[in-house]
């Protein structure tokens, strides 16, 4: 008669199975890419820069040494918000800050749209986190008076609006940032 | 009365822990397909700037990632330390990104093509002169959308 073999132990089993399952979720990162979303302007050969007025433009300068001046003047990156949401709003419709212009857009009808631009000018020195401050600053700027039209128009944030909705705010407040070709900005 | 019985035949039989490994097994599984390991190796130093307003890329199949950094430890002999762009797994030259986004607008099917996301992973200590260069080849290649790589400021 054949000898009936033990039962092998397999309760060590799932102690081998927890073991490498530590071991996947220690070395795999759910890794998300994120960053600043933008869109850049189509290329074209000696293009010219169109001619902008004076009013309508707020020039932000980053120099080799990564400091920041807005219309000529040193200013802190952290005012970099401030600065472009009352340029951009115009609120008292002050003579020296962007002209508007009626346009129609669906879902809102008829309303201004700033015709100001910010200009976003860089060295070829200067450091990318410097950069991405500054990006970071005007993203935030946007979205800021974004949030705030859309509340007023729909009482809804901009983040939870529908695609529609969100298309019709994005048109009555474009985010015009022009940056143009590098230069080597002297001290 | 309730008489207290001792005779050992009421216990509480052990459960039996045998399908305890097919459970774990089925978790490994799930982590093991729904995780990536990263595709390619960085050749470059590559710790990312901070933002507060990053958004996430949602689609991953529409992402095709640039490489900017100083070569690492173990390429600086041949590389030098000077920033390099990096595009899948060798260092490039800027001439090169137009050939790079041809073949992976080739590689995407058809209605992705034209919404590819070119996602600059640059390190921050890199200076902009490089940056506006990749930028203004992208613009030659025509593929206007990008993503400029940041990590999420806590």
């Amino acid at each position: 008669m054949a000898k009936k073999t033990p039962e092998i132990n397999a309760s060590s089993n799932a102690d081998i199975a927890f073991l490498l399952l530590a071991f996947f979720l220690a070395t795999t990162t759910m890794n998300v890419d994120s960053g600043l979303f933008r869109r850049l302007p189509p290329y074209m050969e000696n293009a010219e820069a169109p001619k902008v007025a004076k009013r309508n433009i707020l020039q932000v300068l980053v120099n080799r040494n990564d400091q920041l001046s807005i219309n000529g003047e040193l200013a802190d990156v952290s005012t970099v918000k401030q600065r472009t949401i009352e340029f951009i709003l115009n609120t008292r419709n002050s003579k020296d800050k962007p002209s508007k212009k009626v346009v129609e857009i669906p879902l809102i009808g008829n309303t201004d749209v700033s015709n100001g631009i910010v200009s976003l000018q860089s060295d070829k020195s200067t450091s990318y986190a410097m950069y991405i401050a500054v990006q970071d600053q005007l993203t935030a700027a946007f979205h800021e008076m974004r949030n705030k039209r859309s509340n007023s128009q729909w009482g809804k944030d901009y983040d939870d609006l529908s695609d529609e909705q969100r298309t019709a705010i994005n048109k009555a407040i474009p985010m015009n940032v022009s940056e143009a070709e590098p230069k080597n900005i002297k001290k | 009365m309730a008489k207290f019985k001792k005779d050992g035949k009421r216990e509480v039989p052990a459960i039996s822990t045998a399908s305890l490994p097919d459970i774990v097994f089925m978790l490994l599984f799930f982590f093991m397909a729904a995780t990536t390991m990263r595709e390619v190796t960085l050749m470059v130093q590559n710790s990312m700037p901070e933002a507060e307003q990053t958004v996430k890329l949602e689609k991953k199949s529409l992402v095709s990632s640039i490489y900017v950094g100083r070569p690492t430890a173990q390429y600086q002999g041949s590389y030098g330390t000077q920033p390099k762009i990096q595009l899948n797994d060798y260092f490039a030259n800027l001439q090169d990104i137009n050939l790079f986004i041809q073949s992976e607008r080739e590689s995407r099917n058809e209605e992705d093509r034209n919404n590819l996301i070119n996602n600059l992973k640059i390190d921050k200590d890199v200076t902009m002169g490089i940056v506006t260069d990749i930028k203004q080849e992208l613009r030659k290649a025509n593929s206007l959308r990008i993503n400029y790589g940041a990590r999420k400021k806590l």
